[in-house]
């Protein structure tokens, strides 16, 4: 994809339910080519990344959890917004002996909770400099950065840390560092992918996070439709179906040269499953041409028999890489 | 050797002795409709009942009147009051419930200094903590008002079911804290043999704050902590206060789930946390749950048929429902998979199961039926 030919910082976000960590999953594994090296981090504290690889809860610190489909390393770390704090004092102002002693007053819990965007700020910066990272010789550390951000209601604000922060700091380092973060992030290097199904609230969602993303000159990638089925039923049935109007003589004529015993309360079933059915296709179709209308890529992902299974996600992978990558 | 069933459970009897329902589980399990469908349910069946969301979907919200953000109950027009009971419904907003703590325990000056101030924004509007504090702050006022024989909560859509029980505390604690104190040590006049002992730390801390946020964000943080000092006596007490009512009789819970992996781990660390703090479990609500019209007819021997008229080329819609029959049958099979699961881990708690909709409920009419399927009543399967 030609627009996403220079992204190296992937945000995945979406509506709780809508299986977010597992499509940020397979993209890091679709983006994990030969010889390249991706991290996938996540920021919320679920140890989401550990559950779904099957591995003891991950540290602050980047562990290899998989290999890529296309023979890379898929790296994981789990942002740990104190952790972060720590680091950043040390790194930027060399005060490894303070990060202890506010630990101890509680002044660590304090600033990562409470002062405005400094969370944020510590979260987005710990992804940038992960995505930016120089390899000793040239060149970065990491191909490629997938981001399981917060959810698509708070995605805008999340990564809007520039405008959170201005309420706390007008100048200095903390600003500083939001400007970097913010220039990185509503630069071509960033794209913001939304997982949705295609359900009324995940889709009204992906909307409205597809509105505030660009007031805040944030940049959208793709739309992930994930959990797709196929419709069972033949297009010109469907309406009937869903009225309850499918010929009862012939679905009777079709069992019966099934050898199936065509009684009433079986053609009753049938029916009523087949409207049910319907009906949802229908609401579907009306939700996917809502998808249609925000003119963005859609990619669609199918629904698995087991999410949580490693195959499953490499299907996952796959669709991503054909349908988003190439 | 075979799962055991869990008990079964009156919905109708809960709905007509408890006082307070809370409603929780992870986000996107349809808690908000559960508590709006027992709600309704409760009040058709002559109960005064108080419905407190927290973050509806818009056309459900719509359905039951609350285009307003007011944060006070209003009624719900539709209801079938035949039998003496009342709807009430609201919407919680968190940062005004917040706002008219500030109002109520200030003078006008002092509150306008604090609802201004950029720490107590960031407090009342994205403190993590905050809404669930706000839910149960809530829920007591609304309890103390004495008007409604139920009130039934919907929890805030947490990350993880368990901040609601934490949340409250951990708010009250922080604010209630030693970091809190020493912020305020320099603000007091008798402060100053307090002061030597943490000295050392507060000059480090001080300096590295005006390093890192600026001296303004400072002086912002201490004029905010002081103004916070004078308002509240003790946070935590308060906070205490709210937990205590969960722990009341009359005060039950409901884990909300679905039938999907990670859904039921959070309902399992639900019921499990519910258990060590003596808190009332009344019932798993698995919502979402597949069930076949026709289970004498297997997902392999439909499909076997299905594809026998594929082969010979007859019958296609036919061949298209058996299909679909075989898909339901095995939907409807890993969701029992998944029930019994959960079941073999927690014997003792009932389930309660809710069939999955085609598309979502947005008026009283599906509520109803909803609450129908909650209280076991053998209704025609909604669409």
């Amino acid at each position: 994809m030609d627009e996403l030919a220079g992204v190296t910082l992937h945000v995945v976000s979406g509506k709780g339910g809508t299986g977010k960590t597992t499509v940020a999953a397979a993209l890091a594994l679709a983006l994990a080519r030969d010889g390249q090296q991706v991290l996938l981090t996540e920021v919320e504290g679920r140890q989401g990344i550990a559950q779904l690889f099957d591995t003891p809860p991950l540290p602050y610190e980047e562990r290899r959890v998989a290999s890529g489909l296309g023979g890379g390393e898929v790296y994981a770390l789990a942002i740990d917004p104190e952790a972060a704090l720590v680091e950043y004092l040390e790194m930027f102002y060399n005060l490894r002996r303070a990060g202890s002693a506010l630990k101890r007053i509680g002044a660590i819990d304090f600033a990562t909770t409470i002062a405005p965007g400094l969370r944020d700020v510590l979260l987005t910066g710990k992804v940038m400099e992960a995505a930016t990272r120089a390899r000793r010789g040239g060149g970065r550390i990491y191909d490629a950065v997938v981001l399981d951000a917060p959810p698509t209601g708070r995605i805008a604000r999340f990564l809007n840390v520039n405008s959170e922060v201005a309420g706390l700091a007008r100048m200095g380092p903390v600003r500083q560092q939001a400007d970097s973060v913010m220039n990185m992030l509503r630069s071509r290097q960033t794209a913001v992918h939304l997982v949705t199904l295609l359900e009324e609230m995940p889709v009204q969602e992906t909307i409205d996070a597809v509105a505030e993303l660009e007031a805040a000159r944030l940049p959208v990638g793709a739309v992930l439709v994930n959990m797709v089925r196929e419709p069972l039923l033949p297009a010109a049935q469907l309406t009937v179906a869903a009225d309850g109007g499918l010929d009862r003589d012939d679905l009777s004529r079709g069992l019966k040269a099934a050898a199936l015993e065509a009684g009433d309360a079986l053609v009753t079933a049938l029916a009523a499953e087949a409207g049910q059915h319907a009906r949802r296709v229908l609401l579907e179709q009306r939700e996917r041409d809502e998808l249609i209308g925000l003119e963005r890529r859609l990619v669609e992902l199918p629904l698995l028999d087991d999410a949580a299974d490693l195959a499953g996600l490499y299907e996952l992978a796959r669709c991503l890489d054909e349908g988003l990558l190439t | 050797m075979s799962a055991p069933l869990p008990p079964s459970y009156d919905v109708d009897q809960l709905l007509g002795e408890a006082q307070i329902i809370v409603c929780c589980g992870a986000g996107g399990v349809g808690k908000t409709t559960t508590a709006a469908a027992l709600g309704l349910r409760a009040a058709e069946r002559g109960r005064k009942v108080c419905v407190l969301t927290i973050d509806p979907a818009r056309r459900l919200a719509q359905s039951m009147g609350l285009t307003e953000l007011d944060n006070t109950p209003r009624s719900v027009k539709g209801v079938d009051g035949t039998s003496g009971g009342t709807l009430d419904a609201m919407m919680l907003d968190m940062k005004r419930t917040f706002d008219e703590i500030v109002l109520a325990h200030s003078d006008a000056q002092r509150a306008q200094q604090i609802l201004a101030n950029p720490f107590y924004v960031s407090l009342s509007s994205s403190f993590a903590g905050t809404q669930e504090y706000m839910a149960m702050e809530k829920l007591g006022q609304l309890k103390a008002e004495q008007r409604w024989d139920l009130i039934v909560v919907d929890t805030p859509p947490s990350r993880s079911a368990l901040d609601f029980l934490d949340a409250p505390q951990r708010l009250g604690r922080f604010l209630d804290g030693r970091m809190i104190r020493m912020l305020l040590a320099p603000a007091k006049a008798g402060g100053r043999a307090y002061m030597k002992v943490f000295t050392v730390g507060l000059n480090v801390f001080t300096s590295v704050l005006t390093r890192v946020i600026g001296a303004q964000a400072l002086k912002d943080l201490s004029l905010f902590v002081s103004s916070l000092e004078t308002m509240f006596g003790g946070f935590r007490e308060r906070a205490d206060k709210t937990y205590q009512l969960l722990k009341e009789p009359g005060t039950a819970f409901l884990v909300v789930a679905v039938p999907e992996r990670d859904a039921l781990r959070e309902a399992a660390y639900f019921v499990e946390r519910l258990s060590t703090e003596h808190m009332p479990l009344a019932t798993m609500v698995l919502n979402r749950v597949h069930r076949s019209r026709y289970p004498a007819l297997s997902a392999e021997r439909a499909m076997a048929a299905a594809e026998s008229l594929e082969d010979a080329g007859e019958s296609p819609v036919a061949a298209a429902t058996l299909r679909i029959h075989s898909e339901t049958m095995r939907a409807a099979a890993r969701d029992e998979r998944m029930a019994r699961s959960f079941t073999g881990a927690h014997p003792q708690v009932p389930v309660v199961t809710v069939s999955a909709q085609a598309a979502d409920v947005h008026d009283l009419e599906g509520l109803r039926a909803i609450g129908a399927d909650l209280a076991g009543e053998p209704a025609e399967l909604a669409g």
